[in-house]
């Protein structure tokens, strides 16, 4: 606490995310009141009215706790994390699109041109003008420009330096409570903060360990999707069923909700401990549970698995080794709208 | 540009078999190119899809993964183990954009000297005709949690 009494600072943002995390934050419930009683909430755009000027304004340093989510997908964002990067103490990478990327960040399997071809020029848009956005505009009044739209989606911590992880999609509400809770403790002076880039509010393991449905010897025959699975047996792994779950690779934290409501894990809550690339951990998993040595069956089981990157890649493809693919960064798909 | 591309090629070589066939084939003097790393790792089966990803993130034009003929693996069945997760990992590097040419799966006995260094001569020039991969090295905004990979300095050991 400063010595004139005045209450830390908070902060959140957004920059390329669904606002899904906000909306987990909220569901924190009466906990909400916790962060009002010992927190200044200064910058919230989804909660509060504030300009980027007030920020800009604000002393360096001066933002106590900044829970950051989104990835940055042009230069907005960019901009932005590097401000609240400035003007805060503790800067948090808060939910899978911070972390790594997450589903926006599936975007970097394609070139900005397709992206924009999908966007405005399939059958579910209406755009009969073909009307495309323009980054700069001669308006009678002046230039105006839009944000400029990168052609790789980035973390955070790929553009500012991050303290402190905080995965999920969005992070767990008793997870982010357990945290507020912490920061709070930490600022009297009663529970010491986690070392610098830790990752919070998780478990140490993975999915499987916090899985309730039995587990066996895995022997994969066939790849199946949940959804063409006639009666998923709801108490044995979903994985030795043959639906492709990620759990095996992902940190725990969440208390399994997914396999145990029947679905499988996508993997929202990014690598485990020491697991670099989680694409990579998911192949040697998946690779080694199939059942079979001859080569053109294992192609006939992987033919089960329609869209690897997707995959194994749906939460992590911009943190992860390759980070996006060819299209999306080689000048060739770097097209400049034709 | 008149010089010619020459690839970069990280091999990883299985200790009982092709780790030795690339021995066999420096001592019969069997000529191959350059080009290739080799890398021994104990066993086919020790191959990470990560190891792949890493070596073309980081400035390799293509990687060959070599281990002992199917039903000849020391560790029994290892070998089946890695090609299934090579075939799993082509279909994803596909969908990244990478050419199947740039990562190879080939079966070496430690006798096959000659062999291996065919396989290598032929990867390196269909990869020559592919031209480089250059995969981006991006900044990254000095993220702590990639400190933990920095290489832990080594110390010099007296003569």
């Amino acid at each position: 606490m400063s010595a004139n009494g005045a209450k830390p600072k908070f902060a959140m943002y957004w920059a390329a995310s669904c606002g899904g995390c906000e909306i987990a934050v909220l569901n924190i419930h009466e906990k909400i009141l916790d962060v009002d009683a010992n927190f200044d909430v200064v910058f919230w755009p989804v909660a509060m009215d504030a300009k980027y000027k007030d920020v800009e304004a604000m002393p360096d340093g001066s933002i106590t706790l900044c829970l950051f989510n989104g990835g940055i997908r042009n230069d907005e964002n960019e901009a932005m994390a590097h401000l609240l990067r400035r003007k805060s103490k503790i800067l948090v990478a808060f939910g899978s699109c911070a972390c790594e990327g997450c589903i926006p960040g599936l975007a970097n399997l394609s070139s900005p041109q397709s992206i924009f071809d999908t966007y405005y020029e399939t059958v579910s848009t209406d755009n009969p003008q073909h009307i495309r956005p323009q980054f700069v505009y001669a308006a009678p009044e002046g230039e105006i420009h839009i944000p400029e739209f990168y052609p790789v989606l980035k973390t955070l911590d790929q553009v500012v330096q991050v303290d402190y992880y905080m995965p999920g999609c969005p992070p767990e509400s008793h997870q982010i409570a357990a945290v507020v809770d912490l920061v709070i403790k930490a600022l009297h002076g009663e529970a010491e903060l986690p070392p610098l880039g830790s990752v919070i509010g998780v478990g140490n393991s993975t999915v499987c360990d916090e899985c309730p449905r039995q587990r066996n010897v895995k022997a994969i025959k066939q790849f199946t999707r949940i959804q063409d699975l006639q009666a998923p047996d709801p108490t044995l792994c979903l994985l030795e069923q043959g639906i492709p779950c990620n759990g095996l690779a992902t940190r725990s934290g969440c208390g399994a909700l997914c396999p145990q409501a029947g679905a499988q894990c996508i993997g929202c809550y990014g690598p485990a401990d020491g697991v670099i690339d989680f694409g990579a951990r998911l192949m040697t998993a998946f690779a080694s549970v199939i059942d079979s040595k001859d080569p053109a069956e294992i192609e006939r089981i992987l033919d089960g698995l329609v869209d690897p990157a997707g995959q194994f890649y749906r939460f992590s493809l911009p943190g992860s080794l390759l980070r996006a693919a060819k299209p999306a960064w080689s000048r060739n798909g770097k097209s400049d709208e034709g | 540009m008149s010089e010619q591309f020459e690839p970069v090629i990280i091999g990883f070589t299985c200790n009982w078999c092709s780790y030795r066939a690339a021995d066999l084939a420096g001592t019969a003097r069997i000529k191959y190119p350059p080009n290739v790393r080799l890398i021994r790792l104990m066993c086919s089966g020790r191959l990470d899809p990560t190891f792949v990803l890493k070596a073309l993130a980081s400035g390799a034009d293509g990687v060959m993964i070599t281990g002992c003929h199917p039903g000849e693996c020391h560790y029994l069945e290892q070998n089946y183990k890695a090609m299934r997760r090579y075939l799993l990992l082509r279909r994803t590097l596909e969908q990244m954009g990478i050419e199947p040419e740039r990562v190879k799966l080939v079966w070496a006995s430690a006798a096959e000297g000659v062999r291996l260094a065919q396989e290598i001569t032929h990867m390196v020039e269909e990869i020559r005709a592919l031209g480089p991969l250059h995969w981006p090295t991006w900044p990254d905004g000095g993220s702590r949690r990639l400190k933990a990979e920095v290489q832990p300095e080594l110390e010099e050991v007296a003569a």
